[in-house]
């Protein structure tokens, strides 16, 4: 727990360091509030990790924000730089005989003036370069992840120094439950006992990460608020890791099942099998789309609830306004912890049903 | 669709994240909770069957104490019949005896009496013919006194007699 304190201590220190301000002057007359176009904003990627912004003494808006890296892999060169080179999208940054633009918070390769094309539906055409930055979105899943290794280790370190047979105490009175929900209801009802151990740690590994970052994306400041398991890309990788898991390690009986399909006349077969075939990738996709719209409609509806006060540009509607989205916000915190269960609790079904030997 | 469509990096990076700490967990959480769960749980189990066990072994020595203080009591009460069966013969035999030597005893008293009181009259007889003689004699000599009288006393006699 003292490396958690130092951590905070850390960001905390160097917040004011990294932060840079970029002031911009305050327009009188300001265009109508595009709540779409925030929404879109808070729940999709950034380069920067937003902290605060506020209007000086002088009526500048200045945002504080904190700089991430950006990584571009384009013509066989790596390049790293801190994404304030950008400038917001002010400024272009050379890479290899092109440039590297930052539009509506994605990077674009562009020529040295830095046009944007765009196709007839206004999307851009642009192409865009390898990207591995460290986004917003990936910034706050490795915290999740580092808070999540130092949480369970420091609890492993408690069991392993205690034994199991001591009375658990802090941490473990927390996790230990949790854990063992997991184990015996959730795995154990769904897996064979033999095969328990080989898929626990994923599963368990699985639940907890996503527990992590939907607390964390519902955390509404820095180092919050940023929308990881609410990302497409986010549920995509994890529903491939339990389509490799259930596939990887289908039994006969399985496979069997998906090829030729037992206890069926033949011209039937030859429907349930493109059926069979498909629904291994439902499966899956369903895993992805589920967690994906459940977190992002958590956000947006917060975000639109709270909205209303801009929008109707009254105060006193505010009142209203912030009990509900407390309300959904509470609620939130049930999604976040019932996707991560029904997330687990599905893996572990169709691993089940694939590793079973008996159904 | 900007959020439905799915960024390489975004990927790459959840990936690499989650791999690097499915790795690490498992080694240095997962393992070693899962183990100590899985001892204690052990431990529990195996405790409770201890207890089971023992209180199974209380339960037989509870029978068995029973048993044992059944066949006691059992004992006890033929003990008890069996010495109260002695008591009432002894009783009786002594009751048989006593009455025999108390029945002797009256016997022997009886003759004895018996005995004494013929001793007795016999004793008494003799007093009597002592006495009688010595009365007679004193009337003799009181008769005889005169010659006379002698003489009338030797007729009547005489005459009483018959010589024949």
């Amino acid at each position: 727990m003292r490396a958690l304190k130092n951590l905070v201590f850390l960001l905390l220190f160097f917040v004011p360091v990294l932060a840079f301000a970029a002031p911009e002057e305050t327009k009188e007359d300001a265009p109508e509030f595009d709540v779409t176009g925030m929404i879109m904003h808070h729940i999709g990627d950034a380069y920067d990790f937003h902290i605060i912004s506020f209007t000086n003494g002088r009526g500048e808006k200045v945002h504080v924000s904190l700089p991430l890296p950006v990584i571009i892999w384009h013509e066989g060169h790596l390049q790293i730089f801190m994404s304030s080179r950008f400038q917001g999208g002010a400024a272009l940054v050379a890479a290899g005989d092109d440039y590297l633009k930052l539009y509506h918070e994605k990077v674009y390769l562009t020529d040295a003036e830095g046009t944007i094309y765009y196709d007839d539906a206004h999307q851009v055409l642009n192409p865009k370069p390898l990207n591995l930055s460290i986004t917003k979105n990936v910034a706050s899943m490795l915290l999740a992840s580092l808070l999540l290794a130092m949480v369970f280790i420091s609890v492993a370190r408690v069991y392993a120094k205690r034994g199991g047979l001591s009375v658990p105490k802090g941490l473990q009175l927390a996790i230990e439950p949790v854990v063992l929900y997991i184990r015996d209801d959730i795995v154990g009802a769904q897996i064979d006992k033999d095969k328990v151990n080989k898929f626990l740690p994923f599963l368990l590994t699985v639940f907890f990460f996503i527990w992590f970052n939907n607390m964390l994306g519902l955390i509404p400041f820095f180092p919050g608020g940023a929308n990881m398991s609410g990302n497409i890309s986010f549920t995509l990788t994890l529903a491939v890791f339990t389509f490799f898991a259930t596939n990887l390690f289908g039994s006969r009986h399985y496979w069997k099942e998906i090829l030729w399909p037992p206890g069926a006349p033949v011209y039937v077969k030859l429907f349930l099998i493109p059926i069979e075939f498909i629904g291994m990738f439902t499966k899956p996709f369903a895993l992805m789309l589920r967690l994906f719209a459940n977190i992002t409609a958590g956000h947006i509806i917060v975000l639109s609830l709270t909205s209303i006060i801009f929008v109707l540009q009254s105060i006193y509607v505010a009142p209203l306004s912030v009990l509900l989205s407390l309300m959904i916000f509470s609620l939130e915190f049930l999604v976040a912890l019932l996707q991560a269960y029904i997330f687990t609790l599905l893996s572990a079904l169709f691993i089940g049903l694939a590793v079973n030997e008996h159904h | 669709m900007g959020i439905l469509t799915p960024d390489p990096g975004l990927v790459f990076w959840t990936s690499l994240s989650f791999i690097t700490l499915l790795l690490i967990l498992r080694k240095y959480a997962w393992k070693p909770i899962l183990r100590a769960l899985k001892v204690r749980e052990e431990y529990i189990e195996f405790s409770l069957k201890d207890a089971e066990q023992a209180k199974e072994e209380i339960r037989k020595m509870a029978e068995t104490r029973k048993q044992m203080m059944n066949a006691a009591r059992l004992e006890r009460e033929g003990l008890i019949r069996e010495a109260r069966e002695l008591k009432e013969e002894i009783i009786e035999e002594a009751r048989a005896a006593a009455k025999l030597e108390a029945a002797r005893m009256v016997e022997k008293a009886r003759e004895q009496i018996d005995r004494e009181r013929k001793e007795a009259v016999a004793n008494i007889r003799q007093q009597v013919g002592l006495m009688s003689l010595e009365i007679a004699e004193k009337i003799l000599k009181e008769e005889l006194v005169s010659e006379e009288k002698q003489q009338s006393v030797i007729e009547k006699y005489l005459q009483q007699v018959d010589f024949n």
